[in-house]
């Protein structure tokens, strides 16, 4: 008798004895099982081969707050896997598991693992998982299900049982499947990774059955794993990449915009031969570390749409955002940047895969010419593609204009260290003061900035290395910057890279049990509060409305504010383990407290400095 | 709307236009800084120009040196930017000279050169 058929006799003799309701059987003493029935303690269990499938994939962690319908895997990584590749890490929130997976994905170039409930877990996931599809990262959810109406305990495990697991996450995942067997397991648990790992890369979804994940697996199981073979990204037809390197070659003034274009260092090389060759500028858009920020024909301070007249858009989420201009206002209208008879070029993977539901997509934009191809996967050939048209004369009109490039590049840069200079001793602290007081303590150091506005740090900052930026959170989806900020921290930790995170305070407040995820695992990270004491954002947008209804903006701040109390992110730091200081409101402070968080991180550690910002 | 703030700002920068020529401030109404803080703060100017008018991702700089008086004016009334317009009923014609001698009480910034950090 299989622990099926012993289940659904026991729950029968319970049901007709004496008319007890089964959840109080245990209440009447020790039942004593049929003398056929199965023990229930077996060698190995299906879950115990799950965790083979998943150390064949190279699985390094499991991301998961602790949820009954995923026991049987739970206990097999920890102890049949011994808790190494995949090790489990510990969450507070499955919103941080996800978004934990996020960052790491973003680094490692793959995905780590991540178990929640098929219900109430997938329902704190859901945002991380949208913001993770937003932003075409791969991050593996297995979600704890039980299928079978007759083996589930009475009380929670039938609210936490669901027809459909994943169909709440289906108009944003790449691809799901509930396995019925082992087998189909392995061959479903191989081709979701291939999937996710196929660009444009996205989250997937397994349900595992917990009877399945429970039962017996039997010595003579002989179950094959499938072999894994992640398909090449695909490259852009020959003829196009052609047509490209003519139009770029031919171009007076082109500009080369990314976005999330790289996803491994190969890309930040290629796009640096293919801008030097063309002596053409280049704004990187921060999806991706694509450019570094002080080559001389990195534009993305200076700009130059204005005046080009090609524009190549390498894995753009928002072509339709870089040549137009959008105003919400009294009057709302949008305008071209661009003048007229600009060419439009996209080369992304993005034309390969969309979905309707949701509108990440956004505006539609009229190109000249679209290649439906990996960004990163098609520059080697259109480097080569340049290099066979470019002629004496072209190259001679490209050095010329690339001085001018150079002197905006040069010009900007001395803008962002004016710019900075202003407010430089105000309290609260200005964002540029922040920005470059961090930057004071670990430029000697090999960082790497895993979170953060972004826009201070990449002005001053010399990011120059693949892994030192991995981008937002894709789908704006407020909670994602601190448990990425963990994730890339775990990812970066093997390396003994120092990672930095520009933490803002509506976003640590979603999920700040992340930070015992750090402390407990030591996975050293520095925080640095950007903490402007609102959702300030959203308190601009109430301020528009109020403007625009011109009743004052007094009162706009209502529903906004993070004040009255202050939050004290240090102590809350400090309670969940992390060594943390302030709040500090005098510029003066905050070098030689970045200064001793730094060194507590470099003992492997994570630390926490609360800064009270100027709003932006 | 943190994309759609950026692009108004760079929107017609051309990296080879002529840098624009200075314009000297205009004299303004007598106004009191004091007032002019609180007034900066409380209707929101703080939250893109930020506290001392040093501007930031979402506005421009505005301070020490603010755009002649009735340009100011004119632009608060009638922004062509992202900024909201303010009514003359939110802020009065006393109330912008208040935060215009605000902003030009502003501290000047010390020189780059002297800022270690900035080198």
């Amino acid at each position: 008798m299989d622990r099926r058929d012993f289940l659904k006799r026991a729950a029968a003799a319970g049901a007709g004895a004496i008319g007890a309701p089964a959840m109080n059987s245990s209440a009447q003493g020790q039942e004593q099982p049929p003398a056929d029935a199965e023990t229930l303690t077996v060698d190995r269990t299906g879950s115990d081969f799950m965790v083979d499938v998943l150390k064949s994939l190279g699985f390094d962690y499991i991301c998961a707050n602790p949820g009954s319908s995923f026991r049987g895997i739970h206990e097999s990584v920890i102890n049949y896997g011994g808790n190494e590749r995949p090790e489990l890490i510990t969450c507070c929130h499955e919103e941080s598991s996800v978004a934990i997976g996020h960052g790491y994905a973003k680094v490692e170039g793959r995905p780590l693992g991540v178990f929640a409930h098929g219900t109430v877990g997938l329902q704190h996931a859901a945002m991380a998982i949208y913001n993770a599809w937003c932003d075409r990262v791969p991050v593996y959810v297995m979600l704890g299900n039980q299928l079978d109406a007759t083996m589930r305990r009475p009380g929670a495990e039938w609210a936490h049982s669901v027809q459909d697991a994943a169909s709440m996450v289906r108009d944003y995942t790449k691809w799901d499947d509930t396995p019925m067997s082992l087998a189909h397991f392995a061959e479903s648990a191989v081709r979701a990774y291939k999937i996710a790992l196929t660009p444009p890369m996205a989250p997937v979804v397994l349900v595992l059955n917990a009877e399945m994940q429970e039962q017996p697996l039997g010595s003579s199981a002989k179950i094959p794993i499938p072999k894994l073979a992640v398909p090449a990204p695909p490259q852009g037809d020959s003829a196009a990449v052609a047509e490209v390197a003519r139009l770029l070659v031919n171009a007076e003034h082109p500009v080369i915009v990314a976005d999330r274009l790289a996803r491994t260092p190969a890309a930040i090389r290629h796009l640096i031969e293919l801008a030097e060759l063309l002596q053409a500028g280049v704004i990187d858009q921060g999806g991706r570390m694509n450019f570094p920020t002080r080559h001389p024909l990195n534009l993305s301070q200076a700009r130059g749409i204005a005046d080009a007249d090609v524009i190549l858009g390498l894995e753009l989420s928002d072509f339709w955002g870089v040549i137009n201009t959008f105003r919400d206002q009294l009057n709302r209208g949008s305008r071209p940047i661009t003048k007229k008879g600009t060419r439009l070029i996209s080369i992304t993977s993005g034309d390969l895969y969309m979905r309707a539901n949701y509108q990440d997509f956004q505006r539609f934009t009229e190109v000249d010419l679209a290649v439906a191809a990996d960004g990163e996967a098609t520059l080697p050939a259109l480097v080569e593609a340049v290099k066979r048209l470019v002629t004496a004369d072209r190259k001679r009109a490209f050095e010329s204009r690339g001085a001018k490039l150079r002197e905006a590049s040069a010009a900007a840069l001395e803008r962002a260290r004016l710019d900075a200079s202003y407010a430089w001793d105000a309290s609260p602290v200005s964002t540029a003061r922040l920005c470059a007081e961090v930057w004071g303590q670990i430029k000697n150091e090999d960082w790497t900035l895993v979170n953060g506005t972004g826009g201070w740090a990449r002005r001053l900052w010399d990011f120059d290395k693949a892994y030192q930026w991995i981008g937002g959170s894709g789908g704006a989806g407020v909670g994602y910057g601190a448990p990425a900020a963990v994730g890339a921290a775990l990812a970066h930790k093997r390396h003994g890279r120092l990672a930095v995170n520009i933490q803002t305070d509506g976003d640590l407040m979603y999920a700040p049990g992340v930070l015992w995820t750090a402390a407990h695992h030591r996975i050293p990270l520095l925080s640095v509060m950007h903490n402007n004491r609102a959702y300030h954002q959203e308190l601009m947008h109430v301020q528009k409305m109020c403007n625009r209804h011109s009743r004052g903006i007094d009162r706009g701040r209502i529903g906004s504010e993070l004040v009255d109390p202050p939050i004290d992110f240090a102590k809350i730091a400090q309670g969940l383990g992390v060594h943390a200081e302030g709040p500090i409101t005098d510029p003066k402070e905050l070098g030689p407290a970045i200064a001793r968080a730094v060194q507590v991180v470099k003992k492997g550690e994570p630390a926490l400095v609360d800064v009270v910002c100027q709003p932006r | 709307m943190k994309q759609a703030f950026l692009v108004v700002a760079f929107a017609s920068v051309s990296v080879f236009a002529q840098a624009p020529v200075p314009v000297q401030p205009a004299a303004a109404p007598p106004g009191e800084a004091g007032k002019g803080k609180t007034l900066f703060v409380k209707n929101g100017c703080y939250q893109c120009h930020n506290y001392e008018g040093q501007g930031g991702a979402a506005g421009a700089r505005i301070a020490p040196t603010p755009p002649p008086f009735r340009g100011f004016v004119d632009y608060v009334r009638s922004p062509r930017g992202d900024m909201p317009p303010y009514a003359a009923k939110v802020m009065s014609e006393q109330d912008l000279a208040d935060v215009y001698a605000y902003l030009r009480s502003r501290p000047r910034p010390p020189a780059v050169a002297t800022i270690p950090l900035l080198k």
